[in-house]
């Protein structure tokens, strides 16, 4: 082989591995994506039962209910609509009626959100920034979710500690 | 006192980076000897400095100093004395100072046993280090300072945040910062080789030890962080696809492809161009891992801060690098000289393979770390890339390579033999396949692709023990000759297939821990009896204890099996006062490689408490395999060739040597 040909077959072996990954990253995106989203933005977009996506709002206040075998059913509010989740299994230590959760999972038939996972992926604020985020933008963001959760911290600390990033699953 | 000691410590270093950066370069183009040697002394100079620094930071969390905000923030008078040390760097501005003393020490020992490194070398090198040391200096100094006071001291801390009081801190951090900040040394020695416009074997040697070095803590600071989060996050899994673990991931798989393609420069001179441009991207990932922890665009529990300046900051030195290294190796890299040529079919071909599949593989990672962020900033809407994403793109390249891993040290330089290695390879081959079939017939159908990973990670692990036995002639030759060629083996040789195994070790821990898995979860009373994968555990009671900064409930479970008592197990639930957060102590229970796994939930009002019981096949395969990946590099570097330090062999001798 001259020189040529075996830098082509280099470059050709480069491009057919770089074709491959791309195929296989469109592939995946296709699917394996879960978006995010609000009891408002579900309202809003109707989302169809089955589909997976990541809810994320409060934990409505009196709203948990734990039956039997550890399953337990609680509502997810951001102020503008409500959503019913329910779930089996372990809540996270952080888990608390009127703060922050995210929960992946999926909607069933009757509009209940089923979910697999409930994420304490949330710093000691008690508030996942993809919820305060989600919040601001409705405009129902309250500066004292944070300040009372916190119980009166210095306000200055910005060592805000995040929290096990693991789920119960 | 001791915090304005420690500041002053630092301010006089970023000095030293400052004189360190400059002076050796006018040096090298004044061909002064004098000039240029002042990179040595600043270097260690610095190191002395720094060093001084992050000790005072260490005595003042230490003594409880509470007027120091820092230690106020992350420490309490009753933390038990190792997790006050550890606590230093359980914090961003601790962290960072860590970060640039590691930084520090690595450049130290370039000045210190640089001896034999051409005197313009060496210079370059030094500065460029120094570039780097100065603007995280002036990081640290601008926007995270760990010695500010605070005016009113108050008398008790906040407590360092529970998750990260455990030994875990003690390890994993200045691991993964060897590792992470040991890539620096490749990048400037890149960078100077870019500067001073020549590159050659003798580069290669040079770098390829560094590497070496920043690979094997990087290897095990991962595996330790993942066991880490495994036993300490209370559900059992050990890799979560988290942007902060894949930012560490990143510059291990770009870490690894130079490793490899730096090995094909040494040998054949060849790929120069290329290694130059891993260097660089290595330590570039390094640096974007550094940004995406430390400047808070991704909340985890690695995100300790959230000021925005820091993350612009960072974002700056990250371009300043990044966009300044490519821009250089853009305008320089056509100058260096091509050498060594080969065909595609060979150890170099191969070796080309393994750094396509894992820049590849690398970029995917990258594009699921970066493509949530940027869609959130372009187009608006939040999403997640999880594991889903990554076991249909990542996994499958993955394979790809393993496939080929064990190839690679069989086939011969320049020009190979496919063919003749397919055949040395049947062995390993057959043995593979037998253990799909075992596998397979064992679990009944079941999973398909399970059996077939468990394939080939034992084809990976045969095939590093064939290229072993091939090169001691073990079958062919009488005992005693194989046993003195085994001696003779260059220790790389060893290394090679130590750490090649280890990548079969883990793959076979990671599909069975994945794939067999048992898990129960229920609400359990006194005396209550959980059956999960042939064990009995019962609950014998639950009693509270008084820790040193926390109060703990214990659950004891009584594990037998067959009716058999084997062990006691005793997970427990700590809340801890000061922070008013509680942390979740998995008990684990080691049977060979397996593991039983207890966690505990909220107790009701009953007496009775939710548990969570897995039971893991295999589990301890996972970290087993890069710990034998670190042992490889470990025993490669202790090889002759790559010595630090040791006398260049005569060329005669290097001639004869065999070429692995």
């Amino acid at each position: 082989m001259t020189r040529k040909q075996r830098r082509m077959t280099i470059i050709g072996g480069s491009l057919a591995v770089l074709a491959l990954a791309a195929a296989l990253v469109l592939n995946a995106l296709r699917d394996s994506i879960v978006f995010f989203s609000t009891p408002t933005m579900v309202a809003e977009k109707h989302v169809a039962p089955g589909k997976r996506f990541r809810l994320g709002g409060l934990v409505q206040p009196g709203s948990l209910q734990r039956g039997d075998n550890l399953a337990v059913t609680f509502e997810v509010a951001d102020g503008g609509a409500k959503l019913p989740v329910a779930y089996k299994g372990i809540l996270p230590d952080l888990f608390r009626e009127g703060q922050g959760v995210v929960a992946e999972g999926a909607l069933d038939a009757n509009g209940v959100f089923k979910a697999d996972t409930v994420l304490a992926k949330h710093d000691e604020t008690y508030m996942p920034k993809d919820v305060a985020d989600a919040l601001k933008k409705q405009g129902h963001w309250k500066d004292d979710y944070g300040a009372q959760a916190s119980g009166g911290a210095k306000p200055a600390a910005t060592t805000a500690q995040g929290n096990p990033q693991g789920a119960v699953r | 006192m001791i915090a304005e000691s420690g500041h002053y410590a630092l301010v006089l270093a970023l000095a030293l980076a400052l004189i360190q950066s400059i002076v050796p370069l006018i040096g090298a183009r004044l061909r002064d000897a004098a000039l240029m040697n002042v990179a040595r002394s600043t270097a260690l100079a610095q190191l002395l400095f720094v060093g001084a620094s992050f000790v005072a930071l260490v005595t003042l969390h230490v003594n409880s100093d509470f007027s120091v905000a820092n230690v106020y923030e992350n420490s309490h008078s009753m933390k038990p004395l190792l997790y006050k040390i550890t606590g230093v760097w359980g914090n961003h501005e601790g962290s960072m100072l860590l970060w640039v003393s590691i930084l520090a020490l690595f450049g130290g020992l370039v000045a210190a046993f640089g001896n034999n490194l051409p005197l313009s070398l060496r210079a370059h090198v030094l500065a460029v280090q120094a570039w780097i040391a100065s603007a995280f200096y002036l990081f640290i100094l601008i926007t995270s300072n760990p010695f500010l006071r605070i005016v009113n001291p108050p008398i008790e801390g906040r407590d360092l945040n529970p998750v990260l009081q455990d030994i875990g801190l003690a390890v994993h951090p200045p691991m993964l910062y060897l590792g992470y900040v040991g890539f620096s040394i490749s990048f400037s020695f890149a960078i100077a080789a870019l500067m001073e416009g020549r590159i050659d074997a003798a580069w290669a040697r040079w770098v390829r030890p560094w590497t070496l070095v920043a690979w094997i803590f990087l290897t095990l600071g991962i595996a330790m962080g993942s066991y880490w989060a495994y036993y300490e996050l209370g559900w059992g899994g050990w890799w979560f696809w988290d942007p902060v673990e894949n930012a560490s991931l990143m510059p291990w798989l770009a870490g690894t492809a130079l490793l490899h393609s730096a090995l094909v420069m040494e040998k054949r001179n060849a790929l120069k161009v290329w290694t130059i441009l891993l260097s660089i991207l290595t330590f570039s990932l390094s640096l974007l891992g550094t940004f995406l922890v430390r400047s808070g665009v991704i909340t985890s529990v690695h995100a300790f801060a959230t000021d925005p300046t820091r993350g612009v900051f960072i974002l700056l030195i990250l371009c300043l690098f990044i966009g300044g290294s490519l821009s250089l190796f853009a305008g320089r890299a056509t100058s260096l000289k091509q050498g060594g040529l080969f065909a595609p079919i060979s150890r170099e071909g191969a070796l080309v393979l393994n750094n396509l599949l894992l820049t590849v593989a690398c970029a995917v990672v990258l594009f699921g770390t970066l493509y949530p962020l940027a869609m959130e900033v372009m187009a608006d809407f939040k999403m997640s890339v999880g594991a889903p994403f990554y076991n249909l793109t990542f996994v499958p390249l993955f394979a790809l390579l393993l496939i080929a891993v064990p190839f690679g040290p069989m086939l011969a330089w320049k020009r190979g033999d496919l063919l003749g290695v397919t055949q040395r390879l049947l062995a390993a081959g057959v043995a593979g396949l037998v253990a799909v079939a075992i596998v397979w017939g064992w679990t009944s159908g079941g999973a398909t692709l399970a059996p077939l990973a468990i394939g080939l990670g034992i084809f990976v692990i045969a095939g590093s023990i064939t290229d072993i036995v091939e090169r001691t002639g073990l079958i062919r030759l009488p005992f005693a000759t194989a046993m003195h060629r085994a001696r003779g083996l260059p220790r790389s040789a060893w290394g090679t297939a130590f750490a090649h195994a280890g990548l079969g070790v883990a793959l076979i821990g990671i599909v069975c821990e994945t794939t067999w898995n048992s898990e129960y979860i229920a609400t359990m009373k006194q005396n209550d009896v959980a059956h999960v994968a042939g064990y009995d555990l019962k609950l014998d009671g639950l009693f509270s204890r008084q820790g040193p900064n926390f109060r703990e409930m214990i659950a004891e479970f009584n594990v037998s099996r067959d009716g058999e008592t084997i062990s006691v197990m005793s997970p427990s639930k700590r809340s801890f006062t000061t922070r008013g957060s509680s942390t979740t102590e998995a008990a684990l229970l080691t049977r060979g490689a397996s593991q039983l796994y207890i966690s505990l939930g909220d107790a009701t009002a009953e007496g009775a408490i939710a548990v969570r019981i897995y039971h893991k096949p295999l589990v301890l395969m996972i970290w087993w395999g890069p710990v034998l990946m670190a042992f490889g590099g470990v025993l490669s570097l202790s090889d002759r060739r790559l010595r630090v330090g040791a006398p260049k062999p005569a060329r005669a001798r290097q001639r004869l040597q065999p070429a692995e």
